[in-house]
């Protein structure tokens, strides 16, 4: 097949089957130490003897191939631009490492800047280029080689919004021309609903979810996918039930009429959510439920932290669907 | 710049004045250091400063000084940088003993340095005598023998300067090289190295004022004798036996010698704080 075809295992950090297809961007969300970076150093064959990896029907595993005989590009978190040389030389350098004439490197790493809208920073170092320009760089670098995998890690971190939502809009545009597999692991949903075509999710370094990012998004099947996508998912016996904050009607006493959900519970936090109020109510219970109401709704309600309500849902805006595959333990250090 | 002016001025204004029971050590301390070359250009006969200088003797201790220096830090460079580096990067069994074994002659007096050299390499050495029967070379009492006493000194402050530098200029560079498709060698030639630049100088000084310096293991390695082993060093030793007066111009040559080659290398590279930024 071509594509990535990936089985994964590191002792301890992370035991994951990974499968994409040539031009697919696979997001990889999970929470902070769910083996997100360790998924990606793996494939780069920065981990040794870390499981079988096969790319576009060659195994770089079998036998092992070092880093720099793997075709990938990776972008490490805080981009790791060579301080001593140019954009231009750091884009150049993967070129000249496998042999390309200076002149010839040159010119793609021109090209490759030029694409990333860098072009005009080609002679400056990375301690003259800001935060945005040094990504770009990186991804101009990482790309340069024409790898046949693409790992980005976190490209928009640190970032100031404004410029993040910039790169964002171009990688999208540079990711559609991409003619391999790229993975980009982020802890943004809108990165892995606007720029992923597929969805993995881990957690506890195992795969907890995978799926295009509308499936993931509609039906988290985890916490923390639930709270990037800003939904409420709980479970009920076999199954889990999804429904928005927006959904959720708050009142001081336990509601009468159609409302089968319900929960007693007392507000344990209340931030600011649009021209909304989040309101998150944790039951006796230890469940939490996400509530959006008005700020006259909030007043009216006298809200405020540890004040005592009750929460009610309307089944019709309840998604159901099977809590499967059935919840395994983490990963045993090893 | 600014950074360094602001945290002085806090230091000044804010946390109040620094407690006597450090600065006065403090000042001790640089009375203590200065004192002793102040004293020494004071009483150095001027008149016939010039004349001691260009005396044939002085000139030939002053050469053989400047080669064997030189020499012991192109030596350096060539075994302690591949040595640093294997110590940094590649994990291998005993790799904290050879660190240990690599820097016993930081703390080793050099007289027993000497001692220890003429047991390897002597005439009638360990390695030496066989070396002397099969090729008929022999080190002790050559020039040669200057370079390996001091390289045998020196060696160890190059090799711990330089491995402190590839640390801070980090491995994650190593692993980034390697994924854009680098050879372990073309990633030590055109990023390890480069980034350990400053610590490669800075390393190189060390070594070479060490050897600059260095009297006791080449005096019972390598001999006193003018024109072939007697370096500034032991000339002054000498000359000091006789002429105490004579030797002070001497010892004012070495020094003004060191300070300005120091003073001129301190601008360019010996700064502090200016190394590479570690990677995230």
């Amino acid at each position: 097949m071509s594509g990535l075809r990936a089985r994964l295992h590191v002792p301890g950090r992370l035991d994951a089957e990974v499968l994409a297809e040539t031009g697919d961007v696979l997001a990889v969300v999970g929470p902070n130490g769910a083996g997100k970076t360790t998924l990606l150093r793996s494939i780069a064959g920065l981990l040794p003897g870390s499981g079988d990896v096969e790319v576009a029907g060659r195994s770089w595993t079998h036998p092992p191939l070092l880093p720099r005989d793997r075709r990938v590009g990776y972008v490490v978190q805080g981009q790791a631009l060579f301080p001593h040389l140019s954009a231009r030389e750091n884009v150049a350098f993967g070129l000249r490492a496998r042999g390309a004439p200076a002149r010839e490197a040159r010119a793609r790493a021109e090209a490759e800047l030029e694409r990333l809208g860098v072009g005009h920073l080609a002679g400056r170092r990375p301690g003259a280029l800001s935060g945005g320009q040094a990504q770009r760089v990186a991804i101009a670098r990482a790309l340069a080689t024409d790898p046949d995998v693409l790992l980005l890690d976190e490209p928009f971190a640190g970032l100031d919004v404004g410029v993040a939502a910039a790169l964002r809009t171009e990688l999208a545009r540079h990711l559609a021309d991409f003619a391999g597999v790229a993975l980009l692991v982020t802890h943004d949903a809108v990165d892995a609903l606007t720029l992923g075509t597929r969805m993995l999710v881990l957690q506890d370094g195992r795969v907890a979810q995978s799926g295009t990012p509308v499936e993931v998004a509609a039906r988290p099947r985890t916490d923390h996918v639930a709270r990037l996508v800003g939904l409420n998912v709980l479970r009920d016996g076999e199954s889990l039930m999804a429904f928005r904050p927006s959904a959720v009607v708050l009142a001081p006493s336990e509601p009468v009429g159609s409302a089968r959900l319900r929960w007693r519970g007392r507000v344990e936090q209340l931030t600011p959510h649009g021209d909304e109020i989040r309101v998150q109510v944790l039951t006796p219970d230890g469940v939490r439920v996400l509530a959006d109401v008005t700020a006259a709704a909030a007043a009216e309600l006298r809200l405020a932290p540890d004040v005592a309500l009750w929460a009610a849902a309307k089944e019709t805006a309840v998604t159901r669907y099977p809590a499967a595959p059935a919840p395994r333990g983490p990963v045993q250090s090893g | 710049m600014s950074t360094r002016t602001t945290i002085r001025t806090t230091s000044r204004s804010v946390l109040g004045r620094p407690p006597a029971l450090l600065w006065a050590p403090a000042a001790v301390a640089v009375v203590f250091l200065v004192l002793p070359l102040t004293t020494l250009l004071l009483a150095t006969p001027w008149g016939t400063f010039w004349r001691d200088l260009t005396d044939p003797d002085v000139l030939a201790a002053l050469r053989l000084s400047a080669l064997t220096s030189g020499a012991t830090v192109l030596v350096c460079i060539g075994l302690g940088t591949p040595l640093a580096w294997v110590l940094a990067r590649v994990p291998f069994r005993g790799r904290g003993l050879v660190r240990a074994l690599v820097t016993v002659p930081l703390v080793l007096p050099p007289v027993v340095a000497g001692v220890a050299l003429l047991t390897a390499l002597g005439r009638n050495g360990v390695v030496g005598g066989p070396l002397r029967e099969l090729t008929g070379v022999t080190f002790p009492f050559t020039t040669t023998a200057v370079v390996i006493a001091h390289t045998f000194v020196a060696l160890p402050f190059y090799v711990i300067s330089v491995e402190g530098a590839l640390r801070s200029a980090g491995e994650a560079y190593d692993e980034v090289a390697a994924g854009l498709g680098a050879t372990r060698w073309y990633a030590f030639r055109r990023v390890t190295l480069p980034l350990a630049l400053p610590g490669v100088v800075a390393g190189a000084v060390l070594a070479w004022a060490r050897s600059l310096g260095e009297f006791g293991a080449t005096v019972t390695f390598a001999g006193n004798y003018p024109g072939i082993t007697q370096t500034m060093p032991s000339r002054i030793y000498s000359v000091y036996l006789d002429d105490p007066e004579a030797a002070r111009t001497l010892a004012v040559i070495l020094l003004l010698a060191s300070v300005g080659v120091l003073a001129l290398l301190r601008n360019r590279w010996l700064s502090t704080g200016t190394g590479p930024g570690a990677v995230a």
